[in-house]
């Protein structure tokens, strides 16, 4: 997704070929003979930053550990003499019937079905932009390109009005639909299986007598696995941290995504007779983070050289 | 994202790498038919359905009538409207180029190869893109805030009194701090990713010749990610005027400073949710589309002209 006409140009020559798959973590030698010399002083300036991402991430983290009225009287950064960690979470679970759970649940199946679902389309939708010429690719291609323009706010509306008419608001099926569809996803496939599946590899499955589809499921698909685990793990933030869509969605509680459900427990408290569980909501924030952050410290070999080698291409 | 292409890469065909093609037949269809099928469903259905709402109006008497293009006039003329728009476009001129430049700096660093445990800079600067809009809001809110916010103890620990964050005056620069929070880390993924695959021998090359590491940054480096950073900034132009979750969230902890046609988009959705004005709803947001459109499109003819 990145580079373009630079990385062109020494392309028709195409001298070293790469090997097996794209490039994906090569190596990457340090320039000039030997390492560069580690900087001290570049290290604690890029701390600044480093910093700036991660303190208010410890903010959250000590603030779970907090009771309301912790939270009121302590500082920020450090933590107050009562641990109330466990309570929270027990409490965060427990509040409301534990709806929380049930937001959790939604989440998940929105995230499966619906990131799971886009990662399915776009994984077989650039395998056909990348290995088949087809009627109409072209305009395929011309009006996905030109849909990934439109602000996905400027359709809101009328997906809601049309979806209301359908009788699918305040279903699951408003918030999967639309999460099937990630252009990005279509165009990083597209890309990727364009390098990491060879043609030639493909038609002697064919002459081998393999249908379409074993040879893309036994054939294609080992090899897109990079690719796919990156569209997935994006597909799936973009679900998971899905907030305006839900919003104009659903009205009951029950579909409600985990994003929805602390905004609305952090809204009660500015209602008349509402009860301000801050705690919870601090409590709450940790526990929706908690996932994605393991999936990409976890996952971080497979997204890395999936977007690197989105990015050597184009 | 291939719109992006600079016109070399474009040429006859759609971009993407040169394919031995099969023959051409109607197999592909079967790959790309349910992403098209579902692509139809919920982006080209919306999208005629928006056009043809606008195009009618809704009376308390009278009922729905066509009225041709008398919300777009309205649209052109409407104040609440365009203050919304001038607001994200200052939040752009300001918020884009910190953004984008801070993720820059800290991609040339740990490309470099000069820092202590940049694989732990990588991932950490990162790790802010996956904390959903929402926490991150609500995070960062709470921080802001004088009940049990860092500035409220920064206030009382020294006995100063800082500017209140969610005061009208400052609560623009906070919804842009979130923004860069949110998001710098995941632009500088993408410049690390394209600075990675600048060929070695143009470093060897640039060193045989003497050149210093701001001489490298300068005439290999900048130049070879130049498409990054254009898409970088397209994407995040096309962010900012869609700005909605971060003052949406925001506005219950400072009602004061935010109302509800902060944003074009917070507009739209205010005049469909509360207001019930459901065809001029479609119609501003329509308008914001192409203005958005525009402005894309003017970057990307400018960032991939420049020198090229």
């Amino acid at each position: 997704m990145t580079m373009s006409g630079t990385t062109d140009a020494p392309r028709p020559t195409a001298a070293p070929k790469p090997t097996a798959a794209p490039r994906l973590r090569a190596p990457r030698r340090p320039h000039g003979p030997g390492r560069p010399r580690r900087s001290i002083l570049l290290t604690v300036l890029t701390g600044v930053m480093l910093l700036y991402s991660l303190v208010p991430l410890l903010w959250l983290v000590i603030s779970a550990t907090k009771t309301q009225q912790g939270l009121a009287r302590s500082f920020g950064l450090w933590f107050d003499g009562d641990f109330a960690l466990w309570d929270n979470i027990t409490e965060t679970f427990t509040y409301q019937d534990g709806v929380f759970g049930r937001w959790l649940l939604n989440t998940l199946l929105y995230v499966v079905v619906g990131a799971g679902g886009a990662t399915l389309l776009a994984v077989l939708g650039g395998y056909a932009l990348a290995k088949f010429d087809f009627p109409g690719k072209r305009a395929v291609f011309a009006v996905v390109i030109g849909a990934v323009a439109v602000p996905t706010t400027a359709l809101a509306v009328p997906t809601f009005l049309m979806f209301s008419k359908l009788g699918l608001t305040d279903t699951p099926w408003a918030i999967i639909l639309p999460s099937l569809i990630s252009p990005f996803g279509l165009y990083l496939m597209w890309v990727f299986a364009a390098e990491a599946v060879p043609t030639e590899l493909m038609e002697a499955a064919r002459i081998d007598g393999a249908s379409e589809l074993r040879a893309f499921f036994q054939v294609a698909l080992p090899l897109l696995a990079p690719g796919t685990v990156t569209v997935l793990l994006f597909t799936t933030v973009a679900t998971w941290n899905n907030y305006f869509l839900p919003l104009i969605m659903l009205k009951d509680p029950d579909w409600y995504p985990l994003t929805l459900g602390l905004d609305a427990w952090n809204k009660q408290a500015a209602t008349a007779g509402g009860e301000a569980v801050f705690n919870l909501v601090v409590t709450g924030s940790l526990l929706t983070i908690a996932p994605l952050i393991a999936a990409f410290l976890l996952l971080q070999k497979y997204w890395q050289s999936g977007l690197a080698a989105g990015s050597v291409k184009e | 994202m291939t719109t992006l292409q600079s016109p070399a890469a474009t040429g006859a065909r759609p971009a993407g790498p040169p394919v031995r093609r099969t023959r051409r037949s109607w197999t592909g269809w079967g790959f790309i038919g349910p992403f098209a099928l579902v692509f139809a469903l919920v982006f080209l259905a919306p999208l005629a359905y928006s056009i043809y709402l606008s195009l009618f109006r809704t009376q308390l008497i009278g009922g729905t009538s066509f009225v041709g293009l008398d919300n777009y006039e309205q649209a052109l003329q409407d104040g609440r409207f365009w203050d919304g728009v001038l607001r994200v476009g200052l939040f752009l001129l300001v918020q884009v180029p910190i953004m984008l430049g801070l993720a820059l700096l800290v991609a040339l660093a740990i490309d470099s190869g000069r820092l202590f445990g940049k694989d732990f800079f990588r991932i950490s600067v990162f790790l802010p893109y996956a904390v959903p809009a929402v926490v991150a809001t609500l995070m960062w809110g709470f921080m802001y805030g004088p009940r049990f916010g860092l500035v409220g103890d920064i206030n009382d620990a020294f006995g100063v009194r800082l500017p209140d964050p969610l005061s009208s005056d400052l609560i623009l620069a906070s919804i842009g701090n979130i923004v860069t929070w949110e998001f710098v880390g995941y632009n500088m993924l993408i410049f690390y990713s394209a600075l990675r695959v600048v060929p070695h021998s143009l470093y060897e090359a640039a060193e045989i010749d003497g050149a210093g590491q701001w001489r490298v940054i300068t005439a290999i480096k900048l130049p070879a990610i130049r498409g990054a950073l254009v898409i970088a900034t397209i994407f995040s132009i096309i962010g900012s005027f869609q700005l909605f979750n971060e003052p949406a969230i925001l506005q219950k902890l400072a009602p004061n400073a935010i109302t509800t046609d902060y944003t074009p988009n917070y507009y739209t959705y205010s005049l469909s949710f509360s207001g019930q004005q459901h065809n001029y709803s479609a119609t501003v947001a329509i308008v914001m589309g192409v203005v958005t459109m525009i402005v894309a499109y003017v970057v990307q003819l400018r960032g991939m002209r420049k020198g090229a």
